[in-house]
């Protein structure tokens, strides 16, 4: 059973991508550890640390076009299961600092010893263990979305309505994370930090382990992404997001199939925020921030979703425009961007993939072909248009 | 009870309002097991309302609905009607346009329906055999791997037909099966659901009056949501109301 899916999660396309990242989680780390500085090929170590950046913003693509471009969920709040991720990460690394704090105490981090606690709070036990830690990375993402899925999908909240829903739970963990009574350092967030599994994290070493880590992550997202999407649920996730009543009366519960992808995305969206914040050095309240799911959507929307290459090639892309601009010209980035969302919306319906396929003539995959089709059993179910979403609809 | 049990469907004193309109007004029908029911009736009498109460869609506001003679289908949503061995034809054919006309049928192959069970579902030789003999019978061999979107309008028709069989229910809803379709796939169809009612109940519902003719079963006519009149296809054209209401306008 496990090796027939496997085996249906590797088709060509996922074993290029596959053996790509893998690849780079090799080269790039040679690259920066073994060419020494000046000579040609060396990557010097702040470029090892962006491009994980940037590939842990692909894992979050991935995850969001899982839900989003597969089964028809638009995610405005997918930030919020990145910086719960991130934050699981940074309160291990707050807890490696031990007695090196500028307080210098050895169990409170120095934002607590500021407000004069003097106790950690229960919800900070465990996390100076990296293995708990990971563990909490994948929980707390996967039980807050499975909590949000269950009420919301249960009562059948589909279109903008959903899409509104999850902006404001991002929002209000947003709100509730610039708190300083919260524990979690409040505006200034986790930051300081000094080792990740002994390692000093400032080393170039530990730099390049935690690339090959963010690489070998995303190759395994695209296994997982791709084992789901070639499979019969799979089929059932396009099938909910084509026409979601039709679903229903062939007897599948719509419900529960949402509830799965969502929470798989929601658990993949916190690895990428695990990965990210030992790479940036902090994580603060503004990652809750719903202008940043909007930035997902983007990407994936640019890249071209219901598609596994499509988002990743987004998240690069975009970031490595967001990186140039705002060295070069800071005040235009967000015009650049929304500038870039208009014409992707307008230009580009299928993304810089429904592009390539376009010029280069080949038809694509029935898989990633956007739904055309709005049945009168859908009508008022699909708010999808308004929701900026690219897919075309007929005049109803 | 008494009435319902050795039913397939029953429905007692069923009524529906929308703001205040009676879509379904006090509305009894029976079918038997194995039996075949065509509804005829104009525009707006409620057979497609009819249709959403049995599967779910719309909870009627008073009245029972019971299947094979026992459970109360007002209580259960639509994918447990659907489980119980109900398929449904929707009046406009509604396929899953950005899947192969295979994929449209291993979706509705009567599978678990689990999520575990989908993720890890394999066709084994007893289904692909299924729906190699599914796609035979509804002519759609040759496009098995074209995508549903590109099939014609009685082409989908088809499929949905296709679709309903291997779901391998025990109630077949099929609302206007034939519109769309030439004089030689109408009568084809009416052979088909012909077949199919040997073994299950098939409830039709149809304005093509010889296509009706083609399925010799009892006829009931809806209007303004109620039975106006039931028999077999003569009698029921030949009623002064049915006349009148239906067959004269
Ligand atoms: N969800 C709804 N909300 C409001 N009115 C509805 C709803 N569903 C049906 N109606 C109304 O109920 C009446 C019955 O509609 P229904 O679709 O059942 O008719 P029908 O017999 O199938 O007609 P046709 O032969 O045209 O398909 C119509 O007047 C319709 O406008
Ligand atoms: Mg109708």
């Amino acid at each position: 059973m496990l090796t027939q899916a496997l085996f249906r999660a590797l088709d060509r396309k996922a074993i290029w991508l596959i053996g790509i990242f893998l690849a780079v989680a090799i080269l790039v780390p040679m690259a920066n550890l073994l060419i020494p500085p000046g000579q040609f090929g060396h990557v010097p170590t702040y470029l090892v640390s962006l491009l994980g950046k940037y590939l842990s913003y692909a894992i979050l693509a991935l995850a969001l076009d899982l839900v989003w471009g597969y089964c028809g969920i638009l995610s405005l709040g997918h930030g919020a299961f990145f910086a719960l991720g991130g934050y699981a990460m940074g309160m291990y690394l707050m807890r490696q600092i031990g007695s090196r704090g500028v307080y210098g105490n050895p169990v409170l981090p120095d934002f607590m010893v500021f407000l004069n606690w003097r106790d950690l709070p229960w919800y900070w036990l465990g996390f100076d263990n990296f293995w708990f830690a990971m563990a909490m990375v994948l929980f707390v993402p996967g039980l807050l979305a499975f909590l949000f899925g269950f009420f919301a999908f249960r009562s059948r909240v589909t279109g903008v309505y959903l899409s509104i829903m999850t902006q404001a739970m991002t929002f209000a963990l947003l709100l509730a994370f610039f708190r300083n009574d919260m524990g979690f350092g409040g505006n200034n967030g986790l930051t300081d930090f000094k080792d990740i599994l002994g390692g000093p994290i400032q080393a170039q070493t530990t730099r390049a382990a935690l690339f090959a880590a963010t690489a070998i992550a995303l190759a395994l997202s695209v296994l997982v992404c791709s084992g789901i999407v070639n499979s019969k649920l799979g089929k059932v996730m396009i099938a909910v997001r084509d026409a979601e009543s039709r679903t229903r009366f062939l007897g599948y519960r719509v419900e529960y199939v949402k509830l799965f992808a969502f929470t798989v995305s929601a658990i993949m969206a916190g690895i990428a925020g695990a990965l990210y914040v030992p790479q940036v050095g902090i994580i603060n309240p503004g990652e809750f921030d719903p202008a940043n799911s909007i930035e997902i959507v983007i990407w994936t929307a640019l890249g071209g979703r219901g598609t596994l290459v499509g988002p990743i090639i987004g998240a690069i892309v975009v970031n490595l425009g967001k990186s140039w601009f705002t060295t070069t010209l800071p005040e235009l980035w967000l015009f650049a961007l929304g500038a870039l969302f208009v014409c992707s919306t307008l230009f580009l319906p299928k993304g810089i993939v429904g592009l390539w396929h376009q010029v280069f003539g080949r038809r694509q995959k029935p898989i990633g072909a956007a739904p055309t089709q709005s049945s009168d059993i859908e009508k008022g179910e699909d708010a999808a248009s308004l929701s900026g979403n690219p897919q075309p609809k007929p005049a109803e | 009870m008494s009435k319902a049990q050795d039913t397939m469907l029953y429905l007692n004193g069923v009524s529906v309002a929308f703001d205040g309109f009676k879509a379904i007004n006090n509305l009894s029908i029976i079918v038997g097991p194995a039996e075949m029911l065509a509804i005829i009736g104009p525009n707006g009498a409620g057979k497609t309302t009819m249709m959403d109460i049995i599967t779910g869609k719309t909870r009627p506001d008073a009245g029972d609905v019971l299947f094979d003679g026992r459970t109360d289908l007002t209580r259960l949503d639509e994918a447990a009607i659907a489980n119980l061995g109900i398929g449904r034809k929707f009046q406009k054919p509604t396929v899953f346009e950005s899947h192969t006309v295979w994929d449209n049928l291993e979706l509705a192959l009567k599978k678990p329906r689990g999520i575990f069970p989908t993720l890890f579902y394999a066709a084994d030789a007893p289904d692909t055999a299924r729906i190699a003999a599914i796609l035979d019978q509804v002519r759609l061999s040759h496009r098995r791997h074209e995508l549903a979107a590109n099939l014609s309008h009685g082409q989908k028709q088809w499929l949905e037909i296709g679709m309903l069989l291997a779901q391998d229910p025990k109630l077949l809803l099929v609302d206007e099966p034939v519109a769309g379709m030439t004089d030689s796939e109408t009568e084809e169809t009416a052979k088909l659901l012909r077949d199919i009612a040997g073994t299950r109940s098939v409830v039709v519902v149809e304005h093509d009056m010889s296509f009706v003719r083609e399925l010799g079963s009892r006829v009931v006519c809806l209007a303004e949501g109620a039975v106006l009149a039931e028999g077999s296809l003569d009698q029921v054209s030949a009623n002064p109301l049915v006349i009148e209401r239906y067959l004269g306008r």
